[in-house]
């Protein structure tokens, strides 16, 4: 056991258990909150494996805006129903049934494939991945296409969100 | 680095599951949201676990990865909004009571 496993699996099951609270815990604004908790645990996954900018991507934009948004529109629609009641189906076994199928046959698959056993390489030495991404990310014999197209994607996602919350009546 | 590579992804797989149970097991529309987020979250550890064990020095798994943040926040944000548009005009946001195109 050393210390990446042990951190390792700390995170898996601050992130494991943050996720069945998610889903299962009657108050939504809980929900919300455990939310933060599972993506800061992937955002510490992301440190460990050397991703430095994604893990600072994601507690800026994953727990920084998206959570804070959840918790906006949380606090936006609570009326009657919400933290009282049954907050899932009656027939919510079936979806955990369906769930336990796809884990089940997922794991298997993985198991399965002695590829996946690899550990990780070291890092070769002089390569700056912070560097290598904000190239690849602009030049255009990389993927200058698709981080335009990400761009353009979140302005009319932008634009969208505003047109259709504004309660203005025409 | 001497963790196996399968471990993140049986991990990404149970983080997938469990937010699958949530998307078809909430009745309340945010909830459902939620559940979606906890997916893309597992999606996103499968590319840069990828990245990081097959081939860290070209960056395609963390720009796919960037894509998937850009993509999650522009779906949140419309479906945040679309939910309250709905909850203004018919004062509910249980998935089953927007039933409109249901027949």
């Amino acid at each position: 056991m050393t210390a990446d496993k042990i951190i390792f699996l700390l995170c898996a099951v601050l992130i494991l258990a943050s996720a069945l609270m998610v889903v299962t815990t009657r108050k939504l604004i809980h929900a919300a909150l455990w939310l933060v908790a599972a993506l800061f645990g992937v955002a510490i996954l992301y440190a460990v494996l050397q991703a430095s900018f994604l893990a600072v991507v994601q507690v800026v934009v994953y727990i920084g805006a998206i959570a804070i948004l959840f918790i906006f529109a949380v606090m936006l629609t609570r009326r009657e129903m919400l933290d009282k009641g049954v907050q899932t189906r009656s027939n919510w076994w079936l979806p955990a049934l369906l769930g336990l199928l796809i884990l089940a046959g997922l794991v298997f698959l993985i198991l399965g494939q002695p590829a996946f056993g690899r550990t990780a390489a070291e890092m070769p030495a002089g390569v700056d991945t912070l560097r290598n991404l904000g190239t690849a990310l602009v030049s255009p014999d990389a993927f200058v296409l698709p981080f335009e197209v990400a761009s353009v994607l979140l302005l009319a996602a932008l634009v969208g969100a505003v047109y259709i919350a504004s309660g203005k009546k025409e | 680095m001497s963790i196996p590579l399968n471990w993140y992804l049986i991990l990404a797989a149970a983080l997938f599951s469990i937010g699958l149970f949530g998307v078809l097991s909430r009745k309340n529309a945010i909830a459902i949201l939620l559940g979606v987020e906890l997916m893309l979250n597992a999606v996103n550890i499968n590319l840069v676990a990828f990245w990081r064990y097959l081939d860290p020095v070209k960056m395609a798994g963390q720009v796919f990865a960037i894509i998937v943040f850009a993509v999650a926040a522009a779906e949140v944000a419309v479906g945040l909004a679309l939910i309250i548009s709905v909850y203004r005009r018919r004062r509910t946001v249980v998935a089953d009571e927007i039933d409109l195109m249901k027949w």
